[in-house]
């Protein structure tokens, strides 16, 4: 099977001394379903930032999408992010874009033409459940309706990689059904690869997934 | 409001920095209208004990435009009372030959000395005056007056400049949380900051249009144009062609070049 990402030895830190994951090996398949927990504080929002080239490798090595991080250009890391969509616990939707472009965002990053964007767009909110909110700018919708819309969001280029950072931490219980479903029907019907961060694993998730645990900057699997 | 206070502060540093340049300009030509002006009073006398034709003083130096003979007839008139006819005849026939010789452009006082020079390494030419000292004062105020001009506008640009780069910064500040969100999913740095460069763009045709507006209104009402015809100097102040896309030019080039220093400056949130 593929793997989509490939840490060996990897290191994590912000400053010199303070190491955050230290000497990891492990490796994600394609199409797999991933869950990161631990304690807060212990690196998992690390781990992920450096999946997506938000913090480059203190030592080791890591692969995403078959492009080595090490010292990674502006362009490759471009690439890279053109074909990842990722859900932060705090949105990050663009407050001055209304719902419907800011859905739009990768789709305008990667080119398509304003049909086939606005198409993928009316399909993806009907999938949220939030077509009638489509003229609305973000600071106008509640804090599950925002995660929805970046959930749509992630989604929109049909990516190869998921990553989604505490996606339901502070949600209801109605947004946090829809954002599973759409996570766990991105992976089976799509074959996306899924790595979520959270504290807690979701009770009744129908996909088989692998669970990862760091503690004191070590990554263990649990069985 | 907020975002409406940032384009006026843009669009009126831009154009401050295009009026001082357009003034720069401006005073350039109207010294140059000058300089034309006392070219047509200013000429050199010269002393000679042989007749000279015009293309012989203007084969001398590229610098001689004409040469024009001054008559003796109105000394030589004086002293009829005084001297007997043949004294006169024979004082005429002595008498040195003037020429008053008119330059292609109001010279600068090295190239009046080298004029001299070379009429001088002619044998026959007796003297040379060609008046350096009261020359030399007004051509030298004309310039200190250029160089002030050259400096206060030159000062002005660049203090302007900063104040922009600052201006563009807050701009930054007020788009990073878009720019980073954009960056996150690949955009190009293009991309992520077009809509600084658009601003730019639109605030440098805004003050170059401001610029052409301000010098119509001094056209239309001859503000200056007759304080300098009173002095004998007709220019145009603003060419309203050649003078508005070089304004354009400036404003464009200025705005892109910062917005381009900002967005390479700017750092990518972790």
């Amino acid at each position: 099977m593929d793997k989509v990402i490939i840490a060996e030895n990897l290191s994590l830190s912000y400053k010199e001394f303070e190491t955050i994951i230290s000497k990891a090996t492990f490796s994600i398949d394609s199409g797999s379903f991933i869950f990161i927990t631990g304690a807060s504080g212990s690196g998992k929002s690390t781990l992920l930032k450096s999946f997506y080239g938000a913090i480059e490798p203190r030592q080791g090595s890591l692969r995403v999408g078959g492009v080595k991080m090490n010292r990674i250009s502006t362009s490759k890391l471009n690439f890279l992010r053109r074909h990842i969509g990722i859900v932060f616990q705090d949105y990050k939707l663009i407050k001055e874009w209304t719902i419907e472009k800011n859905v739009m965002l990768p789709l305008i990053i990667s080119g398509y033409t304003n049909d086939v964007s606005g198409t993928q767009v009316q399909k993806l909110l009907g999938h949220v459940k939030l077509t009638h909110q489509a003229g609305k700018y973000p600071p106008e919708l509640s804090g599950g309706e925002q995660q929805r819309v970046a959930m749509a969001r992630a989604l929109a280029h049909n990516p190869i990689l998921i990553l989604a950072d505490e996606p339901t931490g502070n949600l209801d219980e109605y947004s946090s059904s829809v954002i599973w479903s759409l996570l766990e029907g991105a992976n089976t019907q799509l074959k996306t690869t899924v790595v979520v961060v959270t504290h807690h694993i979701p009770e009744g998730l129908k996909v088989p997934y692998k669970h990862y645990h760091i503690e004191f900057g070590n990554i263990n699997e649990i069985a | 409001m907020k975002s409406l206070k940032n384009h006026i502060s843009l669009i009126i540093a831009l154009f401050t920095v295009l009026a001082s340049v357009q003034i720069y300009v401006a005073v350039d030509r109207t010294i140059a209208a000058y300089e034309s002006h006392l070219k047509n009073d200013y000429s050199v006398i010269v002393v000679t004990n042989k007749a000279f034709t015009p293309q012989e003083f203007k084969s001398m130096s590229s610098m001689i435009e004409r040469s024009e003979p001054i008559s003796t007839s109105q000394v030589l008139e004086r002293l009829k009372g005084e001297m007997n006819e043949k004294n006169l005849a024979l004082l005429k026939l002595t008498l040195p030959k003037f020429y008053r010789i008119y330059l292609v452009r109001f010279p600068a006082p090295h190239e009046i000395n080298t004029l001299q020079k070379k009429l001088r390494n002619n044998s026959a030419v007796q003297r040379v005056e060609g008046f350096s000292q009261t020359h030399d004062t007004v051509y030298k105020l004309m310039m200190l007056f250029k160089d002030v001009v050259q400096v206060f506008s030159i000062a002005i640009a660049t203090v302007t400049s900063l104040l922009i780069l600052k201006e563009m910064r807050l701009w930054q500040f007020q788009h990073a949380e878009r720019m980073n969100i954009m960056a996150l999913f690949g955009a190009p740095v293009w991309l992520r900051s077009a809509v600084l460069f658009r601003l730019a763009i639109v605030d440098a045709i805004i003050a170059t249009l401001m610029l052409c507006f301000a010098f119509f209104i001094i056209d239309y009402y001859a503000i200056l144009a007759l304080p300098l015809k009173e002095i004998g100097i007709s220019i145009q102040l603003f060419n309203f062609v050649d003078d508005a896309l070089r304004s354009l030019a400036i404003a464009l080039g200025i705005s892109i070049v910062l917005t381009f220093t900002i967005v390479m400056f700017h750092r990518e949130e972790e």
